[in-house]
């Protein structure tokens, strides 16, 4: 696997929530109720089995806590760190309803998670060869927890990656407190374990191999390619230096260095959680000032609210209904001209102002790639989304997709349930089809 | 205004809270500091021969994060010069004239009986315990819960102490037998002025299973102890019932067996004791427990109306009777409250696989359904529902007059349709 700068930027940070001694995880997993068709595990995208692990942490069976996190959840151990559980399984505990903390849910799968990387413990065999090959496009937490569950069914998997390094946003998105790059590729490896799973790096599917070449090569296809480039402002003097899209300067920080020290008065622009990561991001970094100019109110952000309080503990800045009109500056972006935007977003004229700002993120989305299956007969696109169904199927028989490319950019957890969830839909389509394996699967 | 001052026996103590026979009542030293954190009486741990304790001594059961909800010991008596005991007895009588100061006793033969009896009185000792209750160690040489066992023995042992004693003599009985009020016949025909019950219970307390030896561990071997703390306090309370609504039964109880706190404490009084002596909440919390128990039964009989401790001795005991008597034609079902239910659905899989299948999910909302036509009122779901309040068991007028199993094979009393057991 690909080796990473160990002096890469994102190393400066660390773990924003402390993880669990045994001692603290046994007393916290005591106190959950141990409910019955309980909320925590219906909220959960993947349905890991949540009072059941808990109460095997509470007796010591912390192996078999891992062994039921894994079984619903192969990124169990990316999901205890960044998943939202505070929208989540933790928003669902029902001590909330009682006004009593809730179970730090995603703390105790750290727990079990983490010892179960540390003493290397697998759960999981590939099923008895199928001979059918699957086809998996991109390497990021879709396309992997798909493979997974292919390989338990005795399925052979190839996953094409565009990057040198696999992982997809886990490894080059997440905010560094949760989760770092390394860990990642822990995590790519840990479920490459099961073995069977071929990993090509470098590949741009498409155009080499072509997606005829991949489909003859295949009995299936699984397209999990993710998002593209960050949507651009389209604003004069978007061009100068040190203007960044954003997820484009987080990979950079995540997988290299960033100068951030010397900043002064950083604006990240957009109201998601990728604009607050950003501004956390500037924060740990360095960055003297960080403001986040977002054309909607405070209310109507998009990003976790629970997020933006921890930015603001951190000193972030805000500046509600704003839009930047041009970035301003010579050589380099040296400030943004500002319009104030009224409460349906529209720009009011006359209002307006200039913002200071040697860095600016761009952080208002990113491009669809929907364009990219172009080729593939009867393969759906909406508004540049991959249309799947339930299943994850497209309207190829051949062809399914899940991830960020079919549902606009979700969580880890969801890009996971749905990898899986294909897997198993393919594996049942496998079965019946011309290679079938009734009696052998 | 109320009285705490108690009386159990002829034993006269500012408050019915008693520290039992148990390291806690080890020493002058500790007694009199647990007098001025507000004990009203000590029973001393127990005299005899001085014997050569172990390590370790001391087990606790867990559960669910709960430290030592059960306990047990395999501690013998007292390890401490005769000589050492008494003179402190002395010391502690001179400076808490007014607090209880029961000496526990646990030798063989008549001669010994008779003058560690005449030892102790002398010492200061306003009553006796004779300790027929250890059920580890002692009774292999033919004491404790050997004699507590036998109430022949018992009567006998119990007559000479009364004939050699100028105080008030209490039996401690062991709960190791089958029935307790034969025993505590016998220690009232041996002439005591009371019982005390229960001491602890035959235990293995866990095993260490890396070692593969049980608890707790002396030297890779390990013996059966004496189980107490607050998980037996059931146990102790029928044994406490048993002898109280025993008609022939006429002498006061100290009530044993896993008091922790007031509440426990007047579970006791209700069902008959006339005091309460405490060991285990003791040794894991300290004496300063014993403010909330004053406080906390103070405050409880000035709620209730009662003056003095004799308003509520035994107030529980007319309610306390056979099954047989009990009125089969009373029906409850389980109320959920809606705005209460937090939605955990412990109630539904308690029901589904302990109980009558009668709590079901509901299509639209997290908050369960009775069936109350099928609910048989077993009180499953209030019992675990984790909010205090939400699951009431409502009585059901059924048309039905009052009908006991006796009453029905005796006078042919009609009794409700049985429900849920098609």
């Amino acid at each position: 696997m690909a080796k990473l700068d160990p002096n890469r930027s994102e190393c400066a940070f660390t773990d924003f929530k402390a993880p669990y001694d045994r001692d603290q995880a046994v007393m916290e997993a005591n106190r959950c109720l141990y409910c019955h068709d309980a909320p925590c595990v219906t909220a959960c995208p993947t349905s890991i089995e949540i009072p059941e692990f808990i109460r095997k942490i509470s007796t010591g069976n912390v192996r078999g806590a891992a062994r039921t996190i894994f079984d619903a959840n192969i990124h169990g151990m990316s999901c205890a760190r960044v998943c939202p559980v505070e929208v989540l399984c933790v928003g669902a505990c029902v001590h909330n309803l009682q006004h009593v903390p809730p179970i730090q849910i995603g703390k105790l799968q750290r727990y079990a998670t983490d010892i179960a990387y540390a003493q290397r413990w697998q759960f999981f065999e590939a099923g008895a060869a199928t001979g059918t090959s699957v086809g998996l496009v991109g390497a990021g937490p879709a396309s992997l927890a798909c493979a997974h569950e292919l390989r338990r069914l005795g399925h052979a998997c190839t996953i094409y990656e565009k990057r040198a390094v696999p992982g997809g946003l886990d490894t080059t998105g997440v905010a560094p407190y949760k989760m770092r790059a390394d860990q990642s590729l822990d995590e790519v490896e840990w479920i490459m374990g099961i073995g069977g799973i071929e990993l090509r790096t470098g590949v741009e599917v498409g155009s080499r191999p072509s997606w005829a070449e991949l489909q003859a090569q295949h009995d299936a296809l699984f397209l999990g390619f993710g998002l593209g480039v960050d949507t651009p402002l389209s604003i004069p003097g978007e061009e100068l230096a040190g203007v960044w899209g954003a997820v484009e300067f987080i990979e950079r920080l995540k997988l290299g260095k960033v100068a951030v020290s010397t900043v002064r008065n950083a604006v990240v622009v957009g109201g998601g959680n990728t604009a607050i990561d950003a501004v956390r991001e500037l924060l740990g970094l360095g960055a003297r000032t960080v403001t986040m100019l977002y054309r909607g109110t405070e209310a109507k952000m998009s990003g976790y609210g629970h997020e933006w309080e921890a930015a603001l503990v951190e000193g972030a800045r805000a500046l509600w209904q704003a839009l930047p009109v041009a970035v301003l500056g010579r050589d380099r972006v040296e400030g943004l001209r500002c319009l104030r935007v009224d409460d349906d977003k529209r720009p009011v004229q006359g209002t307006e102002f200039e913002l200071e700002a040697d860095l600016v993120l761009v952080a208002i989305g990113q491009a669809k790639l929907g364009e990219l299956v172009a080729g593939l007969p009867g393969v759906g696109v909406e508004r540049g989304r991959i249309l799947v169904d339930g299943e994850g199927r497209t309207g190829n028989a051949k062809i399914w997709a899940g991830g960020d490319c079919t549902n606009g950019g979700m969580e880890v957890v969801n890009a996971s349930a749905e990898g899986k969830r294909a897997a198993r839909s393919i594996h049942a389509a496998l079965k019946g089809g011309e290679k079938g394996t009734q009696g052998h699967g | 205004m109320v009285d705490l001052s108690t009386n159990c026996g002829g034993i006269r103590s500012p408050n019915p809270f008693w520290l039992a026979s148990a390291p806690p009542a080890n020493s002058g030293p500790q007694i009199q500091r647990a007098f001025d954190h507000g004990w009203g009486g000590a029973v001393w741990k127990t005299l005899g021969t001085p014997i050569q304790n172990v390590s370790s001594r001391f087990g606790g059961v867990d559960y669910r994060g709960l430290k030592n909800i059960g306990f047990n010991n395999i501690e013998l008596i007292t390890d401490r010069p005769l000589e050492s005991n008494f003179r402190e007895i002395y010391e502690t009588k001179k400076k808490y004239p007014k607090h209880a100061v029961i000496v526990s006793l646990m030798v063989e033969t008549r001669e010994q009986w008779q003058d560690i009896i005449k030892r102790a009185i002398d010492a200061g000792a306003d009553g006796l315990e004779l300790n027929f209750g250890c059920p580890h160690g002692m009774c292999e040489r033919g004491m404790g819960s050997a004699v507590g066992q036998e109430p022949k023995v018992n009567q006998e042992i119990t007559s000479w102490a009364v004939e050699y004693s100028t105080v008030p003599v209490l039996v401690k009985l062991t709960p190791n037998v089958a029935n307790i009020v034969p025993h505590g016949l016998a220690a009232q025909r041996g002439g005591a002025h009371g019982v005390s019950l229960i001491n602890t219970i035959k235990s293995i307390i866990g095993v260490d299973i890396d070692r593969f030896v049980p608890q707790p561990f002396v030297a890779g071997r390990s013996t059966n102890g004496g189980y107490c703390g607050a998980a037996v306090r059931p146990i102790a309370l029928h044994m406490v019932a048993a002898l109280a609504r025993e008609p022939e039964f006429r002498i006061p109880i100290s009530g044993i067996g896993g008091v922790t706190n007031w509440r426990d404490a007047v579970e006791f009084m209700l069902l008959g004791a006339s005091s309460v002596q405490v060991c285990t909440e003791v040794m894991l919390r300290g004496y300063r427990i014993v403010e909330d128990m004053i406080e906390g039964l103070t405050d409880y009989m000035r709620d209730k109306g009662f003056s003095k401790l004799d308003d509520m001795i035994g107030k529980a005991v007319p309610n306390f009777t056979e099954w047989g008597e009990l009125d089969l034609n009373f029906e409850t079902v389980a109320k959920i409250d809606a705005n209460a239910c937090i939605g955990c659905h412990l109630c539904v899989v308690a029901c589904d696989d302990g109980a009558h299948q009668c709590i079901h999910p509901a299509k639209d909302s997290r908050v369960p359904v009775v069936d109350e036509a099928e609910c048989v009122g077993c009180n499953l779901c209030q019992i675990v529902c984790p909010v205090p309040g939400c699951i009431t068991m409502a009585p059901v007028d059924n048309g039905f007059a009052p009908a006991t199993w006796n009453d029905h094979v005796h006078d042919g009393k009609p009794l409700r349709p049985k429900k849920a057991a098609h």
